[in-house]
């Protein structure tokens, strides 16, 4: 369904972020991209909906090329794709409810979205969404008022009400805490499944990474270096990915609390 | 917390909840502002007649600043520049210099409380009068001349400079400025080691600013005869030139371009 | 860190020689600078009269009191004027300021290279001239009244509030931006779903605190003719009704501690 094709981005700087990437990701595919700080995964996810320009290469949505859209085209292909952000990047004077509809942008008119008139259909939908990840009583709370678990829930909320076929989530849970962390990489996860939803999840965490996904991609230094199933992370292949580490302890500490947290629940 | 259930949400509207909660209220609030409105604009008197002939004018005077004439009186322009930069410079030395023992007094948690007092009431009530009020008395009692506008300048300066020393003073880190104290220093040791250091990058990005408020607060002391450009322009429009008003408006226009320049550099350098 | 051999012993110095000594010389140009400016001023100035002043301003004060009370009665419209001219000159500039400052933002304004340079020179040509100036320029061209006030005042609040509210645009969080860019929102769904709610504190604060300062010089247009309390006070001056003058000022403090009080309050709601 998303196919990228020979992928480059060079920045004004002259480093390279992404070095011909190509990538395959089929439909209701939930897809982990791990690697280093700077290897490039963020610049990958911008790539996809043109947050940021990639400098050559395609990025092809269900046979159409994002590369060559113009503006108008390009919008309607970003409805297309849902975003989760690290910081959440909730609009944080506005209300939830607010935030929620706001996924809803590309589908309504300027005049509408302006005045708060979002058609019935949007509003049950953003009310069902609420209620499915458990923050319908905080409908009408102002986004800064929530804590950081419940922003990236109001978060996920927006990019499904999007009606996407792909989710590009960037660092969901790198400013929560561990427990937090997992119970919103399951939140995606289900939804996924529910939805049959493809998406790309780009994480620092490897441990949560290997529990929560059937496919792992490993980049570093723009080029992928791995590409398989979580199983397939050996010592050797992290290595090859973060640089040389003690990687036995990692991966079985995973494994230790992962069954802890499992019995716990 | 009272449980919100899914099926009472849906199919029912949503609106944004309003910024002001209580519905009378709003409506007072947005009913007064309007009616406001309405009498105020209502009791404008506006010459339309009058303005549409000045349109003319005005359109001459945005031309005039394409052909801006410094010559035929660049000696007025040129004393008035000058005497206004006299003013700006002199002004702002002692003003600074005067604020800074009374900012220092103006900060209650340096000053005792009877300093306090006196020094609060000497900033409010030079931020409360009106450069342009306290030109009229000056001049009145002191005569025509740039000593007026000197005195009102640096007036002014010591309001503004030291209400802003000393809400800088009160805001500073205590723990620096005890451990200075707890070394055994005396007061004005004490002072220039513990408290001095943390506000003088402000301090002189404020003095930078308010020299620019300054001058441009010397343009229009002329037009009070307390000195400066602002007499010159006066007698420009006056006279309906319009070119040399616009010269005089460039150059002022410069100058504070110019100063702004300067005091940006100098506060990065500071800070 | 300079450390001087000095007879056998090592002393240490804040500064090299050679700095201390361009340190020095910095400061003797500045004082030079200082007196050259001061004897201008004290050159143009006549002593006689300033020897006289606590003579003069005690026969002032004598004169100015007690305030002519009565006169109250007749300062309701000018006082209604000047709020008039302070509010409606405000909400003018608000309203032309917006468009401004998203030119003038780096981060909004659709071309760095023609469109920026343009907004940031109404900016700052706005902003160095007094709003006295632009109200003299107004009666020139449209003639005195309250009219040419509130549009002098309009005019000087623009550049005032543009350079605000453009500093708190480009400094807003981007991935609040990026994050409704992302939804496929157009460009000005962008603006009012991603950057007006992040401004919008910013704006009521410069709102009220240039509402606050249109106040007070509200209250002096009139000098030069432009509508307001102030013609009464020129007026009263120009025959030397004290009692009446010291009125007015009792009334301009009045009015300027009342605008204060407001701003501060409401200026605590939004925040």
């Amino acid at each position: 369904m998303l196919s990228l094709q020979k992928l480059t981005k060079t920045y004004k700087t002259g480093d390279q972020a992404l070095k011909g990437i190509d990538l395959e990701v089929p439909k209701g595919q939930v897809l982990a991209l791990i690697g280093p700080s700077g290897a490039g995964k963020s610049t990958m996810i911008r790539c996809i909906n043109r947050l940021v320009e990639p400098t050559e290469g395609a990025v092809l949505l269900d046979g159409t090329d994002l590369t060559s859209l113009g503006s108008g085209a390009l919008r309607r292909a970003r409805r297309e794709m849902g975003m989760i952000f690290q910081e959440y990047a909730l609009v944080e004077r506005l209300t939830v409810m607010e935030n929620v509809l706001s996924g809803r942008l590309g589908y309504v008119g300027f005049w509408r979205s302006f005045l708060r008139r979002y058609p019935q259909s949007d509003v049950d939908e953003a009310f069902r969404l609420l209620d499915r990840v458990g923050l319908l009583h905080m409908a009408d709370k102002r986004a800064d008022e929530l804590s950081g678990g419940q922003r990236q829930r109001v978060g996920i909320c927006r990019a499904l009400i999007q009606n996407p076929k792909l989710l590009l989530v960037d660092e969901p849970t790198a400013s929560l805490d561990p427990k937090t962390s997992r119970q919103i990489m399951r939140l995606i996860t289900e939804l996924c499944q529910e939805r049959g939803l493809a998406a790309i999840i780009n994480i620092h965490d490897v441990a949560l990474a290997q529990m929560f996904v059937p496919r792992v991609v490993g980049l570093r230094f723009g080029e992928i270096v791995f590409d398989g199933e979580p199983t397939g992370l050996t010592p050797d292949k992290l290595t090859e990915i973060y640089g040389e580490e003690d990687w036995e302890a990692t991966i079985e500490t995973v494994e230790g609390e992962d069954e802890t947290t499992e019995a716990a629940e | 917390m009272s449980t919100v259930r899914l099926e009472d949400k849906l199919g029912q509207g949503w609106k944004k909840p309003p910024f002001v909660k209580r519905a009378g209220l709003r409506w007072a609030l947005i009913i007064g502002f309007v009616a406001y409105l309405i009498a105020a604009v209502l009791t404008i008197e506006v010459d339309w007649g009058r303005v549409y002939v000045g349109l003319d004018r005005g359109w001459q005077f945005i031309l005039s600043f394409t052909r801006p004439d410094f010559v035929s009186r660049w000696s007025d322009i040129w004393e008035g520049l000058l005497e206004s930069i006299m003013m700006t410079v002199a002004a702002s030395v002692v003003g600074i210099a005067i604020s800074i023992p009374i900012g220092l007094g103006a900060a209650r948690n340096i000053a005792p409380l009877p300093v306090y007092v006196v020094c609060r009431g000497i900033v409010a009530i030079s931020r409360a009068l009106q450069e342009i009020i306290v030109a009229i008395l000056l001049v009145a009692i002191f005569g025509f001349g740039p000593l007026a506008g000197f005195l009102t300048l640096s007036f002014a300066t010591i309001g503004f400079l030291s209400k802003l020393l000393a809400e800088d003073i009160e805001a500073m880190d205590r723990v620096q400025a005890e451990a200075i104290k707890a070394s055994g220093a005396r007061w004005m040791q004490w002072i220039n080691y513990g408290v001095q250091p943390q506000v003088m990058p402000r301090l002189v990005g404020l003095s930078m600013y308010r020299i620019d408020i300054n001058f441009r607060e010397s343009a229009i002391l002329g037009l009070v005869g307390a000195g400066g450009i602002g007499a010159t322009l006066n007698t420009a429009f006056d006279r309906y030139e319009y070119d040399t008003a616009a010269a005089i408006l460039i150059l002022i226009i410069g100058i504070v371009m110019g100063l702004e320049y300067l005091s940006g550099v100098i506060r990065a350098k500071v800070q | 860190m300079p450390v001087l051999e000095k007879e056998g012993a090592q002393v240490w110095r804040r500064r090299t020689t050679g700095e201390g000594m361009v340190r020095w010389f910095g400061w003797l140009i500045g004082v030079a600078v200082f007196v050259v400016c001061w004897q201008q001023i004290s050159a143009a100035t006549t002593w006689f009269f300033v020897w006289d002043a606590p003579r003069i301003a005690n026969d002032i004060w004598t004169r100015a009191t007690p305030p002519k009370w009565e006169y109250i009665t007749q300062l309701g419209r000018p006082i209604w004027d000047t709020l008039n001219i302070a509010t409606l000159g405000t909400l003018i500039a608000l309203c032309l300021a917006v468009p401004v400052a998203f030119l003038a933002a780096r981060n909004t304004t659709p071309s760095a290279l023609f469109v920026r340079p343009i907004a940031l020179l109404i900016i700052v040509s706005t902003r160095s001239i007094n709003s006295l100036i632009w109200a003299l320029l107004l009666i020139a061209i449209i003639g005195p009244g309250v009219f040419a006030g509130v549009v002098a005042i309009a005019i000087r609040s623009i550049g005032f509030c543009a350079k605000l509210l453009y500093e708190a645009i480009e400094e807003i969080d981007t991935t609040q931006v990026e994050a409704i860019t992302a939804t496929g929102a157009s460009r000005w769904q962008v603006m009012a779903y991603g950057i007006v709610p992040q401004i919008l504190p910013a704006f009521a604060g410069i709102a009220v605190f240039r509402w606050d300062i249109n106040i007070r010089e509200s209250t002096v247009l009139g000098l030069v003719g432009a509508g307001g309390i102030g013609l009464q006070l020129s007026s009263s001056l120009n025959v030397l009704a004290w009692p009446q003058v010291s009125l007015i000022l009792v009334v301009i403090l009045f009015a300027v501690v009342i605008s204060e009080w407001v701003s501060a309050k409401v200026r605590g709601a939004i925040i």
